[in-house]
């Protein structure tokens, strides 16, 4: 066990700025007033949920009354995809079901169960795939477009690999083709630049707690003249959009995360690159059979992602674990379903190699000192599973696994 | 995540009976990488049915690993009979329970006893050993 603590799954969740938790520490006991309110608590309450809004408006580029605020990435996506779909098949004729969503294989399950549900309710919706890089190809999406298409939702960077989507193309088709464009860009946000009018996107997802903020807040941008159907009727708060008495020191968090991103984001990109970089090129240098998921171009800055041959990816996580460092698998065995990862599937990773996937995930307070020392003990406990493996011949030291792979069978699938 | 036990913890932080028996009595290979998980196991017999020495080799979660050491030590001193007849609620029992979800991961190790213990028998019978 060590005593060191070096949390990389920023992707996951990140700790909230300290600066963001000062800003927020105020709006829970003393100006702690209901927004709706007339007397000073409730105008103070108000005016802090503005202030936040004007935040991040900044950080998208959007502009302030195009921003709702929400409790969380889930929450936006789903508000935006039902209440688009719900709105436009108001618009349905007998040519035109008006009920066709575009989406792709990648998705953010919020994305994708979102659109399996509103299948379920006689929505049709198409899963784009993607290139081994985890991108989709233009011509793919321009092919999938037909007259019933209402809503291209196509993430603007993934959570598992990290790939950035060409954004802007997407967003200019779609405007050709009169199709709303959502991008989920829960993990762009903050990370890399995100420009709502430069990539020509309608309606845009983000979250608090990826950006250094709080958990359980987020916001949508909804460009000005873009209808959507409520989801969350009550009191009208938001504009009607989104009732609920607002979650004010969450919004006041999540609007000082987002400020803070904006100014720090090249000075962030620049720290977050220069971490991964290194840990590339020592990880690929010092274990053998060791490969990085995904491509190196078109990809986020503090994103890795990382494959080792013969060894299962929550075994490893829980000895790096026990060596203070914190990271993600894609492995079956760690998920809820023991399904593995549907990304490295959809970029063509071999069930059996997906398995012994890494994920780390840099944030602002990981620091290029700690490099060495994460290699180090990836180094260790790989080969120390690597050593325990079937699928490892020590006596070679060579992956031996295709000798065992067979076909799921009926048996296998019985022990679930 | 539903956090394991510290008896399950012991087990894949410091796996007992780990590697390799060259020329064993019997061992038996179960589960499928495409899955997640496999598991072999060795075993030495003694000339009174018991079980000498038992390793294995997992590539699986933490409670694959866990319940691999923990069949190897259960199985140790038990008769051939006896052995085969562990089921994959008495590991998980000796290993103060494990997560509903990786219940089957305890399954994994009583079979491929099993399977080990019907490569003796096979081998046996036919004169083998
Ligand atoms: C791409 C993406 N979309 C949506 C979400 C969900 O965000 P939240 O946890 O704020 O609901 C996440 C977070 O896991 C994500 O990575
Ligand atoms: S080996 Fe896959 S869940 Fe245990």
């Amino acid at each position: 066990m060590s005593d060191k603590l070096i949390y990389m799954d920023n992707s996951a969740t990140s700790p909230v700025d300290p600066r963001v938790l000062e800003t927020m520490l105020p709006y829970f006991n003393e100006e702690f007033g209901n927004a709706s309110t007339l007397y000073r608590l409730g105008v103070e309450a108000k005016k802090a949920v503005d202030k936040a809004r004007k935040q991040v408006a900044e950080l998208i580029n959007a502009d302030v009354d195009e921003i709702t605020f929400t409790s969380g990435g889930s929450e936006s996506d789903n508000m935006v995809i039902k209440g688009v779909a719900l709105k436009e098949i108001q618009k349905a004729t007998e040519d035109n079901p008006r009920n066709h969503i575009i989406t792709t294989t990648i998705e953010h399950p919020a994305v994708l169960e979102t659109c399996k549900f509103l299948e379920k309710f006689g929505f049709e919706v198409t899963y784009l795939p993607v290139d081994e890089s985890g991108i989709i190809n233009l011509d793919d999406l321009k092919a999938a477009i037909k007259e019933s298409t209402i809503l291209i939702t196509i993430m603007h960077s993934n959570n598992e690999i990290g790939s950035i989507q060409p954004t802007k193309e997407i967003g200019e088709i779609a405007r050709e083709n009169k199709v709303l464009f959502h991008s989920d860009a829960v993990q762009s946000a903050g990370k890399i630049p995100v420009d709502v009018k430069e990539q020509n996107i309608d309606l845009l997802s983000i979250s608090g707690h990826k950006i250094n903020g709080p958990k359980g807040v987020g916001a949508v941008y909804i460009k000005k003249g873009v209808r959507l159907e409520v989801l969350i009727h009550g009191g009208g708060q938001e504009k009607g959009l989104r009732s609920g008495t607002e979650n004010v020191p969450g919004i006041v968090g999540l609007g000082k995360a987002a400020e803070i991103a904006n100014q720090e984001l090249e000075e962030r990109m620049k720290h977050n690159q220069e971490i991964r970089d290194a840990l590339i090129e020592k990880v690929t240098n010092t274990i053998k059979d060791s490969y990085v998921n995904g491509s190196l171009e078109n990809r986020l800055p503090n994103n890795v992602h990382f494959r080792f041959s013969g060894i299962e990816g929550e075994s490893l996580i829980l000895r790096l674990d026990d060596k203070g460092i914190n990271g993600a698998t894609g492995s079956a065995c760690s998920t809820h379903d023991l399904k593995g990862s549907h990304v490295l599937a959809a970029i063509g990773v071999k069930p059996a190699l997906s398995h012994g996937s890494l994920r780390l995930s840099i944030g602002p307070e990981n620091s290029i000192d700690d490099v060495d020392y994460i290699v180090e003990s990836i180094s260790e406990v790989v080969n120390y599973l690597r050593n325990l493996s079937p699928l490892w011949d020590n006596k070679t030291d060579t992956y031996i696994g295709d000798l065992f792979e067979k076909d799921v069978d009926e048996e296998d699938l019985d022990r679930y | 995540m539903e956090e394991y036990s510290d008896k399950v913890k012991d087990h894949y932080r410091n796996p007992r009976n780990t590697g390799v028996i060259e020329n064993p009595s019997g061992e038996g290979t179960v589960g499928n990488p495409v899955c997640g998980d496999i598991m072999t196991i060795y075993i030495n017999v003694d000339e009174n049915e018991v079980l000498t020495d038992v390793k294995f080799s997992t590539f699986g979660c933490g409670a694959a690993i866990a319940t691999s050491s923990m069949i190897t030590e259960m199985a140790v001193g038990m008769t051939v009979d006896e052995a085969y007849n562990i089921t994959r609620n008495d590991v998980a029992e000796e290993l103060d329970g494990l997560p509903p979800i990786k219940l089957h991961c305890s399954n994994l190790a009583a079979d491929a006893l099993q399977a080990a213990i019907d490569n003796y028998r096979y081998k046996k019978e036919n004169g083998e050993i």
